[in-house]
């Protein structure tokens, strides 16, 4: 079975949210070697561990800290994205709740490598709970002199202040989520620049995922040789343990951290138990509700590795993997992913503002039996003008979830189209 | 005259410390969360003096927090029930869930129960998904629900009200 428990190998440790257990389980022993090699020394071991951001655009993390400014006179920071807020992605939300000791530590170590001396943790407003274990985790860390004016004893200040967003999904987008703390409405930016030349308050800045950095530690303390490794398809560029929300209709959801390339098959039947009640698999969609969905016969021929979600049709997106069986509506679904995006578009461009509303309107009809032949052509027009022309991902990603139905399960949608007509006939 | 105690505006200029100095406009979430604390919800008043506490334009603060949900610019309920039936909810009966809770509470979503108990709202995702169907009351969360696991919770949560 390739699960392979590296940061979530202590999740089940009683209170490992509290300093003294995680020490005892061997939480910031990477302080220990950590200061012995020099800053650029750890961005060459991110860069050759492989590791890519797990919050989404999947970019190499090392590679990313390489690009930072320098020189600017201004400081450097570093933002940690915990906005989660993906449908059907829940395990940033574990890892603060579980294990925010473990994200301090890849922050310490994440610190010292780009040269910054204030984090910040952006945190979806709706994580109360694990945004008061984050905020209490940090009190401890300041008071055994884990953080404060010096990091363990060593000449290095760092301070982590945690900022509280308040319910948008666009806020997990970074710019966005810049804009957010800077007190703004969360509306994104124009790039370039990148955050990395003019981010937080025009500084350089580095927007990582609470997983990518909670990763961190592993990397420091067993080598980028060893991050390599772990990797089953032997062609993939993104390995390690990555953490995948399952949900939908598998016997056991939940969060599974799996070796790159398990492949799909065996996480649906081996570690989530099947199909609920003796059902048959459907569609899965392999990274959020981002993603293009695929159809049984394809997912079962893919991995998790990124490379084959890709060469399928999809992304590997924010790992979050939702199942339909059988008896799933494919309209019905893709309505409900667009009412989403219709729901938590910013406003900033046409495309995006006016043409969910309009999808979300049209896929009504496809639910309720009422559409028009014409309108299966709206709707394909609709997607690709928001594909075409939205000023950001949410746009694109709103007409892909309506893109990857219509290219597997084009029927149904016109099943509800020749009902209506047939209604319409009056026969 | 203040509409906020003292204790909530010296939590804000405290708040507006946490960010690097002239960067205090950082703070107009956080206090904004303090203010909602404080007066129940955000009405024009507490936004003009939390701009006047933070030294920004009252047109940019209102602007601010119009753009977010989770602040209330009215009154509601003294619990407020947020029902996820976003996508992996919806696969797994987060509608059904409710559905339920509009009959139990005779009320629409978006609405308020008339003794002012309980405003229930329909929410996208919360981030709970692999524990769907999921609902939090007053942002913490209840999961893997049925419809006998929400009848227990309102029970509980009106019992907690006749013993206040
Ligand atoms: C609409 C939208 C929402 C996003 N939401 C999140 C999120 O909730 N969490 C996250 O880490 N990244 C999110 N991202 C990706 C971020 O923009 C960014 O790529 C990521 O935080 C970088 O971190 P990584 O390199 O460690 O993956 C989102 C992107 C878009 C376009
Ligand atoms: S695509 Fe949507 S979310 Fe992105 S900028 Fe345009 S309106 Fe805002
Ligand atoms: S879809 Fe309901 S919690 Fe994510």
């Amino acid at each position: 079975m390739a699960e392979r428990k590296v940061l979530l190998e202590r999740y089940d440790v009683p209170n490992i949210w509290e300093l003294d257990v995680y020490r005892r389980h061997g939480g910031y022993a990477t302080l220990d070697g950590l200061f012995a090699k020099s800053p650029t020394d750890w961005v060459e071991e991110v860069k050759a561990s492989g590791l890519c951001g797990r919050g989404g655009a999947g970019f190499p993390t090392g590679v990313k800290w390489s690009f930072l400014a320098k020189g600017t006179g201004k400081p450097t920071y570093l933002v940690v994205n915990a906005d989660e807020s993906e449908p059907g992605t829940c395990h940033d939300r574990r890892l603060l709740e579980r294990l925010p000791h473990q994200l301090i530590e890849g922050i310490i170590n994440t610190c010292y490598a780009i040269d910054a001396h204030e984090a910040y943790v952006y945190i979806r407003g709706e994580y109360l709970e694990p945004y008061q274990r984050l905020v209490q985790a940090i009190r401890e860390a300041e008071a055994a002199g884990l953080l404060g004016k010096t990091v363990a004893g060593q000449d290095f200040p760092l301070r982590i202040v945690v900022h509280r967003g308040a319910g948008a999904y666009i806020c997990g987008e970074e710019t966005a989520l810049l804009s957010s703390q800077e007190g703004d409405k969360g509306q994104p930016r124009q790039k370039p620049p990148f955050p990395a030349v003019a981010g937080l308050y025009a500084a350089p800045t580095i927007v990582n995922n609470v997983q990518t950095i909670s990763t961190i530690p592993h990397i420091v303390r067993h080598g980028a040789a060893w991050f390599a490794g772990i990797n089953l398809a032997p062609e993939s560029k993104s390995p390690g343990p990555r953490i995948l929300s399952v949900s939908g209709h598998v016997q056991r959801p939940g969060i599974y951290e799996v070796e790159t390339g398990t492949p799909f098959e065996e996480l649906l039947y081996g570690l989530c138990g099947g199909i609920r009640g003796g059902h048959d698999l459907k569609s899965v969609i392999p990274g959020g509700s981002s993603m293009p969905m695929l159809p049984k016969d394809v997912i079962l021929q893919t991995d998790t590795s990124f490379e084959s979600i890709r060469k399928a049709g999809s992304q590997p997106g924010s790992g979050a993997v939702i199942v339909m069986d059988e008896t799933t509506d494919i309209p019905t679904v893709v309505w409900r992913i667009s009412r989403f995006y219709a729901h938590e578009s910013c406003g900033k461009c046409t495309p995006c503002r006016e043409g969910n509303p309009w999808s979300v309107k049209l896929l009504r009809r496809f639910v309720d039996g009422t559409a028009r032949a014409e309108d299966l052509r709206i709707l394909v027009e609709v997607a690709e003008a928001m594909e075409k022309n939205s000023f950001c991902p949410l746009g694109i990603a709103a007409a892909w979830a309506t893109q990857g139905a219509l290219k597997h399960f084009r029927h149904e949608f016109e099943a509800r189209i020749s009902h209506a007509s047939a209604i319409a006939a009056g026969d | 005259m203040p509409v906020l105690s003292d204790a909530t505006r010296a939590s804000i200029r405290e708040a507006a410390g946490q960010y690097p100095p002239g960067r205090q406009k950082s703070a107009v979430m956080p206090a904004l969360y303090l203010a909602q604390d404080d007066a129940g919800h955000l009405n024009p008043e507490v936004l003009r003096e939390v701009a006047e506490l933070l030294r920004l334009a009252p047109v940019h603060v209102a602007a601010v927090a119009t753009f977010y949900t989770m602040f209330e610019k009215a009154p509601h309920g003294k619990h407020i029930i947020d029902v996820c039936t976003c996508v992996s909810c919806q696969l797994l009966g987060g509608y059904d869930i409710l559905a339920h809770l509009e009959r139990r509470l005779g009320i629409k979503p978006g609405e308020t129960t008339p003794d002012g108990r309980f405003t229930l709202r329909e929410q996208e995702c919360l981030g709970s998904c692999a524990s769907a169907p999921v609902l939090q009351v007053g942002y913490r969360f209840h999961e893997e629900l049925t419809t006998v696991k929400v009848d227990a919770l309102i029970d509980e949560l009106l019992q907690e009200g006749a013993d206040g």
